[in-house]
């Protein structure tokens, strides 16, 4: 199914109008200079931007700035838990781009998830888990990169909260203080998958496998661009400006070809309770409203998206709806993984791509890679493990880059 | 339930009632109290700007296509303060709720899944039935999360917890350790959180729990967790010499 958007994209060009600027209350319409306005009064500190970026519009015309290198890793509790191949094909791709960065261990997870599932937590609480991290993130000098769209999401609500209530600032200043960290925020809140949209003609310059036979359909992420919708990345030239440009964007400069489904907008089902605990609805949604209706209207190799809870909703429901005879059994993989294979990632090594449950090998088949061998490779490495010749596999052993690129992981 | 009472239940607009939903009556004076615990939060401003009635939230819900479930229904009793039928709706409705923010949608600017966020907050530091409800079987998460400072580990990924996840989940279980070795990022080697957390970060996180209250909100619902929790966060801080 293809909607229609040559009409809007068209006019936008001849009236070279390149986003949609409106009133939007849940939005501040410039949320950086109002934390540069609060640090000119002395109430909190904003780490700034200080390496080469590249300029983004958000979705009312804002400019966003993406730093290139030198970035803190904030990484995601479900992608590092058991979509290990999401963060390890992040760190990757900046890694054969040649770009530093910084592995913390002195982070927490955003603890969004708890809260959204079971509300076990408060404003305040809230609030100084993402401020900790960030005052983490600036006392190493590096740049925080989200990992997580719940994170990013999440702390872009902390953002305009602490921007909004003075009394709010007031409680997190003196929690901080406890711990002896200063009441920081950076001067944009990036996620991931902005630093590989603007860094998308990059990755294709990298590119060694061709993807132009793969198609793709795109789950955009809720926690993205629902939350705080004013400072996800639109582009008129991708779907007219009318959704967000991640993802799309990048799986263009690739050459693979995107289809559009008609239930693009509707969640994944993830539901943060229920895919613990009432995971029921959340299979039902999965299959129902997404695979199912990708299938009958794209029928696409595979499914991408960017964040962590849409990566294990969209790939873990299928395999009960097979049972069932229902009409599943689609690759679903991040645009990280993706982006990682087309520019010659192992896909165990790297994109460990047997932590998924869904059927990847036809995408691997497709895209050329021989995933037998591969799996053959990788087990030759765990065999290396199983003996004591190693205890570690660490970059070295995935490509022999190690080190060369300068990535630092911080002593523990 | 008699007849009488559940024609009732029948013929109550919205087919719900404190029989059906099993949970306990209360005075229109706790409704109210409850309610002006939601008011008072401060977000609770920036989230309701009234209502158009146009049902574009319900439109673009997840839940409202499977339960009986309404963020129009939130918004509006929020607007109108009906404190019964808020209350009737942190009893039987608000875990429904996805907290994918689809909402949003709103013409008015209203955050009906903020709303619910805030209600949920009243529901569990008030220890209403619904909460409590909702967070049977989630323990184990609240204890992971407030104590290890990740959420989903590893070693959580069992058949037995995931047995609809396939079989791979079993081999991830089966060969956890050895795969986690294999992950070149030397963060990730851990099974039993997500990535390695200094000890420092974790007590910083620890203070964070206790000074903000936020560990004490979950005495209403799990005493016994809050006693675990609380006793392990203390005495790892008095360890280390850290006073609150």
């Amino acid at each position: 199914m293809t909607i229609p958007l040559e009409a809007p994209i068209d006019a936008r060009r001849r009236n070279a109008v390149r986003t949609e600027p409106v009133v939007d209350r849940r939005s501040l319409d410039d949320p950086r200079l109002e934390l540069l306005e609060l640090e000119r009064q002395g109430e909190l500190i904003v780490q700034k931007i200080d390496r080469e970026a590249i300029r983004v519009h958000t979705r009312y015309g804002r400019e966003k700035r993406i730093q290139k290198a030198h970035l803190w890793h904030h990484k995601s509790c479900g992608q590092c838990g058991h979509i290990p191949g999401y963060s390890t094909s992040i760190f990757w791709v900046m890694r054969k781009l040649g770009y530093d960065y910084h592995d913390p261990h002195d982070q927490t997870s955003c603890t969004a998830w708890n809260y959204y599932a079971s509300a076990t937590s408060n404003t305040a609480a809230q609030a100084a888990v993402a401020v900790r991290n960030f005052a983490a993130a600036y006392e190493s000098g590096y740049f925080p990169l989200i990992h997580c769209g719940t994170s990013y999401g999440h702390y872009k609500e902390v953002r305009e909260e602490l921007i909004r209530h003075p009394e709010l600032r007031a409680q997190v200043r003196a929690i901080m203080a406890k711990l002896g960290k200063p009441l920081v925020l950076p001067e944009e809140i990036v996620h991931y998958s902005e630093w590989f949209h603007a860094l998308r003609d990059e990755i294709a310059a990298k590119q060694v496998r061709d993807v132009s036979k793969i198609v793709v359909t795109v789950h955009p992420a809720c926690h993205y661009y629902k939350i705080v919708a004013g400072d996800a990345i639109y582009d008129a030239d991708i779907y007219g400006g009318q959704r967000t440009a991640v993802v799309t964007a990048l799986v263009q400069a690739l050459g693979a070809e995107v289809r559009d489904y008609s239930t693009w907008f509707d969640c994944c089902g993830f539901g943060f309770r229920h895919i613990l605990v009432q995971r029921d609805f959340t299979r039902s949604f999965a299959t129902l409203r997404k695979i199912e209706v990708m299938k009958e209207e794209a029928n696409p190799d595979v499914v991408l998206t960017h964040d962590t809870g849409c990566v294990t909703t969209l790939d873990k429901s299928q395999f009960a709806a097979k049972a069932h005879g229902r009409n599943v059994g689609l690759a679903v993989l991040s645009e990280a993984q993706f982006a990682a294979l087309a520019m010659g990632a192992h896909p165990y090594r790297v994109c460990q791509l047997h932590w998924h449950s869904a059927d990847y090998r036809p995408l691997l088949e497709k895209m050329g890679i021989d995933w037998e061998k591969a799996w053959a490779e990788f087990q030759g490495d765990l065999g290396r493990l199983e003996s004591g010749e190693k205890r570690y596999l660490d970059w070295e052993d995935v490509d022999g880059e190690h080190s060369r690129n300068g990535a630092r992981v911080q002593p523990h | 339930m008699t007849a009488t009472a559940a024609r009732d239940a029948w013929t109550d607009v919205y087919c719900k009632s404190p029989e059906v939903g099993g949970y306990e009556e209360v005075p229109l004076e706790v409704k109210a109290d409850l309610f002006e615990q939601v008011k008072g939060d401060i977000r609770f401003g920036d989230y309701l700007y009234g209502c158009y009635e146009c049902g574009i939230c319900v439109g673009a819900c997840p839940s409202a296509k499977f339960y009986d479930f309404s963020p129009r229904r939130v918004a509006q009793a929020a607007a109108r303060e009906d404190v019964a039928l808020i209350y009737q709706q942190m009893q039987e409705d608000i875990w429904e709720c996805s907290q994918c923010f689809s909402c949003l949608r709103c013409p008015r600017g209203n955050n009906p899944g903020g709303i619910i966020t805030i209600m949920r907050e009243v529901a569990v530091r008030n220890g209403l039935v619904s909460a409590k409800e909702a967070l049977v079987g989630y323990s184990r998460i609240i204890y992971k999360i407030m104590s290890s400072g990740t959420q989903v580990s590893p070693d959580m990924l069992r058949p037995d917890a995931f047995p609809d996840w396939g079989p791979e989940t079993g081999d991830v279980a089966d060969n956890l350790d050895l795969w986690r070795r294999a992950l070149p990022a030397e963060t990730m080697h851990t099974t039993s959180t997500g990535w390695s957390v200094a000890d420092r970060t974790l007590l910083e996180l620890y203070v964070i729990w206790l000074e903000t209250g936020a560990l004490d909100m979950i005495a209403e619902v799990d005493s016994g967790l809050h006693s675990i929790l609380r006793e392990l966060m203390e005495e790892r801080l008095e360890e280390e010499g850290i006073e609150l």
